[in-house]
């Protein structure tokens, strides 16, 4: 009898437990980003003034944080399968790479929020703005916690330990991935 | 995930039960779920007489306003308004949540599907960590300067927003973050109790074997987790328009109010069934134990459960009638709102049906779920007064909605305590409650409950508006009829409160001196009854974790001698 409980060998959905969770968890970051887009959206529709101020962001900034993202996702992929032919290192080394692109693109917004803010584009300047802070910042807590938590896994990865995990900070960054593919349009292309 | 890395002793050990553990690991940091559950569960009574006290408070006031009142002093018309916006808030989300959803959930959801804890026992203990925060720092907002927040439960902008107006900027930004972090910690509750009845369940039970109440706390949590997120980007708006200056909910500086209030219901609906679920689960599973008769129509309680969920989200704004928004929108939220009020007769029709020809035992547990039927009908019959629009532009904000809104969530947080306590007091403590004190604790409660409501609903249509200190300074609102019904709701509250103690004293009785509790005292089917009261850490020997053959209401089943049949019997 290991020393876990019984209930976490058990798996009546078909799923191993982990992944239902993470599955869960994306749900419900869904229904947070969701609420505050929907918000965004709605205010957006009833001022049309708001594509001059949207005019101010740095589009092509955005378009090269989307790419550095997207390639991120795509070193998470590969390190899924790594880990799935059961080369933990291979896929740690993997992880590292998407924690880099996850580090060029908070700097890369660090940088640009700064310049932003030297210009008198602060978070009360307007609606527009505070919502282009808050939903940018939102998501970049979640890139970074995200970061931290792939850096957990990658370091026991390494030592070829819960390798499931792989997969499982995987899903997550995804989502993370594919909440800016809703924010970069919505906050930098539309104006 | 990390929970599954034994880094802690108590989960280091090989052997279920035969381990010592510190006091600071069995009762403070245990993951074990029967103990998280107890947290849970006596946090929110602790609460819960935090919100009576308040309720008390500003009762007297209301009856017999400027008076010393004992063990308060007077009330001053800014603790008035943070005495009624902390009782809600209380009730609502550090009782009725805790202790309806989480204590109940965490304690039935492994006993009752048959496995030895939650998948994610430390998650699990994390969960109440949040929880037991939140509630920390929700009490330290009632001792800052300015005290506690006062701008009702809804917290509507400009109200909650402008530090001007409620002039309570340091309580209304601790309470919107008290709340927030007990968001965080039902949604990592809620993570566990779905992922652990989706995985983990006994060989053997098929969906259609899950006890009614286990299900409606999955589709509780599940709910929950679909309706709480935009509320919680609401509420880091309204943080940041609180303290940073940004002007979401400014109109005067190009944000919406009304906004918040989308946010807020749309969330403050669903949660609505988030914690009436739980409690009509526990109605089936007791009523069909006490009646020894076979749940009435398993499948189509599930199919109008389901069907009330996704309903739920529809009917938001019908709290919002008054609120500015289109009357066209206001017709078509009219019909959502009458339409759920459907499934939720049949399900009232369903329990009758299983009621029906039964062989009753009134038992303390019983009367309450019977109890909880009754008054949650009518709580149910005057929301559709409120529910059509026409209706609700003359009853809106007078105490006839305050009454309506008691008769659906005093059956949910209390009725649905006392239900759960007295009928999982034996697995929970191994002892047996006094079913005499039970009752008299029962009729005590019941009768001054509703001595208190019914006058408020007719204050209500007779116009009292809700959110007024001193009804003295406005004469069409002090005639004495009037001010006599507010004095005997007061004093029905009195006795109500009373009677209180005389559970208070049952259940620590029960606690230390009660009469050992057997396996099954109640003879009953469900999986959490064929175990020890209490049952070890483990919940059963590895070697006895149970195979289910059968659902958990075959009662008085024909051909057979004993008339209940546990789900773990080989056929």
């Amino acid at each position: 009898m290991s020393d876990r409980p019984i209930a976490t060998t058990r798996s009546a959905a078909g799923m191993p437990t982990g992944k239902l969770a993470v599955w869960w968890v994306v749900v419900s970051e869904i229904v947070i980003f969701g609420g505050l887009l929907a918000s965004y959206i709605m205010h957006r529709l009833a001022h049309s003034d708001w594509g001059e101020q949207a005019a101010h962001t740095n589009t092509w900034i955005g378009a090269f944080n989307t790419l550095v993202l997207l390639s991120s996702s795509l070193s998470a992929v590969l390190a899924h399968k790594a880990a799935s032919e059961g080369n933990g290192p291979k896929a740690a080394k993997l992880l590292w790479l998407t924690i880099l692109g996850a580090v060029t693109f908070v700097t890369v917004k660090g940088f640009e929020w700064a310049h932003e803010i030297e210009l008198g584009y602060t978070i009360t300047s307007s609606t527009f703005w505070s919502f282009y802070y808050t939903a940018a910042g939102l998501h970049a807590a979640h890139v970074i916690a995200g970061a931290i938590i792939m850096g957990i896994v990658a370091v026991a990865a390494a030592k070829n330990r819960e390798l499931h995990r792989v997969e499982l900070i995987g899903i997550y960054w995804h989502f993370v991935d594919l909440v800016w593919i809703f924010l970069f349009p919505l906050l930098y292309i539309a104006k | 995930m990390a929970e599954s890395i034994p880094a802690t002793p108590e989960l280091a050990h090989d052997e279920h039960g035969h381990h010592e553990q510190s006091f600071a690991s069995k009762y403070l940091f245990s993951t074990d779920h029967k103990m998280i559950a107890k947290q849970y569960l006596f946090t929110g009574i602790a609460m819960a007489l935090i919100g009576g006290f308040f309720a008390y408070a500003f009762r007297m006031q209301l009856a017999f306003p400027g008076m010393d009142i004992p063990f308060f002093g007077v009330v001053s018309p800014g603790e008035y308004n943070s005495l009624i916006t902390n009782h809600g808030t209380i009730m609502i989300f550090w009782v009725a949540m805790p202790i309806i959803l989480a204590a109940f959930g965490n304690l039935v959801i492994p006993l009752m599907i048959g496995c030895d804890d939650m998948v994610f026992p430390k998650i699990n203990r994390l969960s109440y960590q949040i929880f037991l925060l939140s509630a920390l720092v929700l009490i330290s907002s009632f001792f800052v300067e300015g005290g506690g927040f006062g701008g009702s439960w809804v917290a509507y902008p400009p109200l909650s927003s402008e530090p001007q107006y409620n002039l309570t900027p340091l309580g209304s930004s601790l309470w919107i973050g008290a709340v927030g972090l007990e968001f965080v910690a039902f949604l990592l509750g809620g993570i566990n109790f779905i992922t652990t009845t989706m995985n983990s369940r006994a060989p053997g039970m098929k969906m259609n074997d899950i006890p009614i109440v286990v299900w409606m706390i999955v589709i509780a949590s599940v709910l929950f987790m679909a309706s709480v997120g935009p509320l919680l980007a609401g509420a880091i708006m309204l943080l940041f328009d609180q303290n940073l200056g940004t002007a979401f909910y400014d109109p005067t500086r190009g944000g919406d109010p009304v906004l918040w209030q989308h946010l807020f219901w749309f969330f403050g609906h669903p949660e609505v069934y988030v914690v009436f679920l739980p409690p009509l689960g526990m109605v089936a599973d007791i009523i069909t134990t006490f009646a020894r008769k076979k749940l009435f129509a398993y499948r189509t309680v599930l199919y109008t459960v389901f069907g009330t969920g996704v309903l739920s989200f529809t009917v938001w704004a019908h709290h919002q009638f008054i609120s500015g928004i289109d009357p066209r929108m206001a017709n078509i939220f009219t019909v959502t709102t009458l339409l759920i009020s459907i499934p939720i007769a049949e399900l009232m029709f369903v329990y009758i049906a299983t009621l029906y020809g039964g062989r009753i035992s009134l038992t303390t547990p019983m009367l309450w779920a019977l109890s909880f039927i009754a008054e949650f009908l009518i709580g149910g019959v005057t929301g559709i007064f409120l529910g059509a629009s026409g209706a609700d532009v003359y009853f809106h904000d007078t105490y006839f909605v305050l009454a309506h809104f008691h008769y659906t969530f005093f059956p949910i947080a209390i009725i649905g305590f006392y239900m759960g306590v007295t009928y999982w007091f034996p697995k929970m403590f191994g002892k047996m409650m006094s079913d005499f004190w039970g009752k008299v604790h029962f009729w005590g409660t019941i009768i001054p409950f509703n001595m208190i409501f019914i006058p408020l609903f007719v204050l209500g249509t007779a116009g009292q508006h809700r959110r007024i200190y001193d009804y003295s300074h406005f004469p069409e609102l002090m005639t004495p009829g009037m001010q006599d019904m507010r004095v005997f709701a007061t004093m029905s509250l009195l006795v109500m409160l009373a009677f209180q103690l005389v559970f208070l004293i049952n259940f620590v009785n029960g606690m230390i001196r009660g009469p050992k509790a057997e396996k099954n005292p109640w003879k009953a089917n469900s999986l959490e009854w064929t175990t020890e009261s209490p049952p070890p850490h483990g919940n059963w020997p590895p070697s006895e974790m149970p195979t289910v053959y059968r659902g958990p209401y075959e009662y008085s089943v024909p051909g057979r001698e004993k008339d209940y049949w546990p789900q773990n019997e080989p056929t």
